[in-house]
């Protein structure tokens, strides 16, 4: 019990530290691009870190109390959870990037955009 | 386990989060910063259900990652401009 108690705290740890890089990035960089490339990544990893961590728990207390413990619906959910965590999360980055990229918002600082002009339409 | 000052610090990311979203210039900006806040409020959800041992908040997390991946999707969309 007490590896997996310090395997959760790392994990948390790493979650968490992770998070407050990704807020961080979201107020110091300059246009909406880096933004999105600094929010989402770094919370998509944090948040990660933080659902395993609770799975960890979650599954010792069930792997402790036996197969009809109440933690087994929360450890298995848990999963679903985080999978459609990183399913929505990297596509609505990518639509959010597109959209943006379309309806004309340019770069910070920007000296090249390749796709200028071009018809991007499939 | 102690999962509080974990939670508390999620909070205050998400109030962080929040901030960008009141004065982030233009509406691509505010897109991005609601996106990070559904991340989080998803995770501190889950962190929350193994604190309060409550295991329908993680249902509740599930419906509300999907809900605001559709919610992306759309306003996405709206930003293009195009008709949907």
């Amino acid at each position: 019990m007490g590896a997996i108690n310090t395997v959760t705290y790392i994990f948390i740890i790493i979650g968490l530290f992770f998070n407050v890089v990704g807020v961080v990035g979201l107020h110091r960089f300059p246009d909406m691009y880096t933004r999105l490339h600094a929010a989402t990544k770094c919370t998509t990893f944090g948040s990660i870190f933080i659902i395993m961590a609770v799975i960890l728990q979650s599954a010792s207390i069930w792997a402790m109390e036996g197969a009809f413990s109440s933690q087994s619906v929360l450890s298995i959910h848990a999963v679903i959870a985080l999978v459609a965590l990183l399913i929505t999360n990297a596509t609505s980055a990518h639509a959010i990037a597109r959209a943006a990229h379309r309806s004309g918002e340019k770069p910070v600082r920007a000296v090249v955009d390749d796709l200028e002009g071009k018809d991007l339409n499939d | 386990m102690n999962w509080l000052p974990a939670a508390i610090v999620m909070v205050v990311c998400i109030i962080i989060a929040v901030a960008r979203i009141f004065i982030g210039p233009g509406a691509p900006t505010r897109l991005v910063a609601f996106d990070t806040v559904n991340t989080l409020v998803v995770a501190i959800m889950i962190l929350l259900a193994i604190m309060f041992d409550q295991v329908l908040f993680v249902d509740v997390a599930i419906v509300y990652a999907l809900l605001s991946f559709i919610m992306a999707l759309y306003v996405a969309r709206f930003i293009e401009g195009k008709k949907f």
